[in-house]
């Protein structure tokens, strides 16, 4: 099969599913009202709440929940064929990322632009609230390790991209200093980055730098990781201006001419998908396709993540309701297809199905790596890359993504920290620099804990899923109630929350049991918190929602 | 006439840039200098805290200017009242 019917078929179902499915859900059953005061109106500062051009706002909420983890799920996933891959991150980009992503900027917009705990707090239970924390701790904590492990495999394999991928943060300075200061106009600026980027992403392949194998006591792979946390840890104590800003905007403009060039490349050059439709002959080793597809492709699919985002700062920049389609639904839309391009990457960028097999040797492997190399050639063969150069792009882009992610979310990290010394009363612990050196001690035990050399840390890549799942279901359950008060129909909402809580909480007993026979005891106790909290979630979910429909008949009963 | 067409479209363009740069940190840039603030009206009260400040000659001058903005800081910090039994605002 070619690659650019795959590519139409899926851009046109997520196409079908904005334009119809999407309309349904905001004006039937969320009844999205152009008349709302929403919250960036009503509660207006200039600062948290400002209404915000829709364009500018989708612009915003994709870039910040499209990162490298709509690429590494799917890049794993395809070891079962690309039909299923594919399947669900189509059918789940429409039924379940769109619903959920829009779903939580309503709940949140309906709820004055609360965060999602803290509308979980009002409308389920406080006890519901402190799991809420509990999970998006654990999220952050896989995240920034996985991440971590990811960037330093990548430098390894890559060593071209060592100059852009470190340059880019120079480049981010520099950027950071120029628009700060109005020394000049930003679109200029955003030109000279751009363009700087591209420069040294041509002068990476002369210049490869790699470490040397062993630095001390500490192999090449170990030294990037601290190397990485090293410098997250830094970043994320900087103020936001100098870094983190000017580095997510070129990213941003980066994601869109990443997407562009794959897809620009996948037109032209045509690729034949050569990975199998239903692998039936996997690798030993590799697990039941249910449920653990559903945990290793989150972001793509649906990802808990998003509901942060979009309830944390989207909602309260929203200018109209009926927005909140366009910004929530294409959102999650542009996060699927970028899941879309990384399944034409790793299926249909290798010559033969024996150069596939080769890379999905066995579970797990493939990943990032199969996307830069399959990416590349098509790139190659699509636009007249040069092959390394091509690689060198690819790497760039998705370590940047991860990069960004990785000191959004220590940062995030360190702010949790801090609240719990507030609330528990440690003083010490409210310090920035001692709260971030927690935050890091922690994903570094986890980084080092799940495998030291770094092989063994995508082990975490399905838990990390699991989590982020587990996340996303708490959203659904907050919408689903507040449709049920509202005497609205609630299978659109409840029929993806059940589906991802059967899936997760197998996902976590197969794993648990994995973690059991390989004596993996430290990825055994973290399985089982996860589970213990998936199950609790469950019970709320029954109790709230039994209470919510009792409520609601006895309402209707009485009218 | 074209001319005028392109530089329309060049300011939208940078108009729609800044915009895009801004919107996501406008609360956290907004938050880190309200630190800053905060410290910078501990300088000027610095005196009258009880702590000598050197400066306290030109920071006098300013308080006034600082009045309105004193309301907010003192509750922010979370005292109700003004805690200067010389400067009080509410």
């Amino acid at each position: 099969m070619n690659a650019i019917f795959l590519m139409l078929m899926g851009l046109g179902a997520m196409a079908l599913g904005y334009f119809v499915y999407s309309k349904f859900i905001c004006q039937k059953i969320f009844k999205v009202d152009p008349n709302f005061v929403t919250p960036a109106h009503e509660m207006s500062d200039g600062v948290d709440y400002v209404p915000t051009n829709k364009y500018v706002l989708w612009g915003h909420h994709f870039t910040s929940v499209a990162g490298a983890a709509p690429i590494i799920g799917p890049a794993i996933a395809v070891i079962w064929g690309w039909v299923p891959a594919f399947l669900w991150v189509t059918l789940g980009t429409i039924f379940f990322a769109g619903v959920h992503d829009a779903g939580a900027i309503w709940a949140s917009n309906r709820n004055k632009a609360k965060s999602i705990g803290a509308v979980t707090g009002d409308i389920i239970g406080s006890r519901a609230r402190s799991i809420f924390m509990i999970v998006i701790f654990l999220v952050l904590l896989m995240v920034n390790a996985v991440f971590a492990v990811v960037i330093a495999k990548q430098l390894i394999n890559f060593p071209s991209a060592t100059i852009p991928v470190w340059g880019a943060i120079v480049v981010a300075l520099i950027v950071g200093q120029l628009i700060y200061r109005r020394l000049i106009n930003l679109l200029v600026v955003s030109i000279v980055g751009v363009v700087a980027l591209y420069g040294m992403i041509y002068i990476g392949p002369m210049m490869p730098i790699s470490l040397p194998e062993t630095i001390g006591a500490l192999s090449d792979n170990e030294a990037w990781i601290i190397l990485l946390f090293v410098y997250a840890a830094i970043a994320s104590l900087l103020p936001v201006w100098m870094l983190l800003q000017p580095r997510d905007y070129i990213n941003g403009i980066q994601l869109f001419i990443g997407l562009g060039l794959l897809y620009g490349a996948v037109i032209i050059s045509g690729p034949e998908v050569v990975a199998p439709a239903f692998n039936t002959d996997v690798p030993a080793g590799t697990p039941s396709i249910v449920p653990l597809l559903f945990v290793t492709i989150a972001c793509g699919a649906i990802s808990g993540f998003h509901g942060l985002v979009a309830s944390g700062t989207t909602s309260k920049q929203l200018d109209k309701e009926p927005d909140l389609r366009f910004v929530g639904y294409f959102g999650a839309i542009g996060e699927g297809s970028l899941a879309l391009a990384a399944i034409i990457a790793t299926t249909a960028g290798f010559a033969t199905l024996a150069d596939w097999q080769s890379v999905y040797h066995a579970f797990g492997q493939g990943g990032v790596g199969a996307f830069i190399r399959g990416g590349a050639n098509i790139l190659e063969s699509g636009l007249g890359l040069d092959e390394t150069m091509a690689q060198t792009l690819l790497t760039v882009m998705v370590v940047l993504f991860a990069g960004t992610t990785m000191d959004t979310g220590l940062r995030l990290q360190r702010y949790i920290f801090q609240e719990w010394g507030s609330i528990y009363n440690m003083p010490w612990m409210n310090k920035g620099s001692v709260a971030t050196l927690l935050a890091v001690g922690s994903c570094l035990l986890l980084a080092f804990g799940a495998g030291g050399d770094g092989s063994g840390g995508l082990l975490i890549w399905p838990l990390f899923g699991t989590t982020n799942q587990l996340l996303g279901g708490l959203t659904l359950l907050v919408i689903t109630v507040m449709l049920v008060k509202l005497g609205r129909p609630m299978i659109y909402t409840l029929a993806p929350l059940v589906f991802l809580l059967v899936m997760t909480i197998a996902g976590l007993v197969i794993q648990l049991k994995g973690f059991y026979v390989k004596e993996d005891w430290f990825l055994f106790t973290l399985d089982l918190v996860v589970l213990i909290a998936a199950i609790v979630i469950t019970l709320e979910c029954v109790a709230t929602l039994t209470s919510t429909i009792k409520e609601r008949k006895a309402a209707e009963a009485k009218e | 006439m074209k001319l005028e067409k392109i530089r329309r479209l060049i300011r939208d363009a940078s108009q729609f840039a800044e915009e895009a740069y801004n919107a996501p940190f406008r609360s956290a840039v907004a938050r880190a200098r309200r630190e800053q603030d905060d410290l910078f009206m501990l300088l000027i009260f610095s005196e009258m805290m009880g702590v000598p400040n050197p400066a306290s000659y030109y920071t006098l001058e300013l308080q006034p200017i600082m009045l309105e903005k004193f309301h907010d800081w003192h509750k922010r910090m979370g005292m109700p009242h003004s805690p200067l039994d010389q400067f009080k605002c509410c």
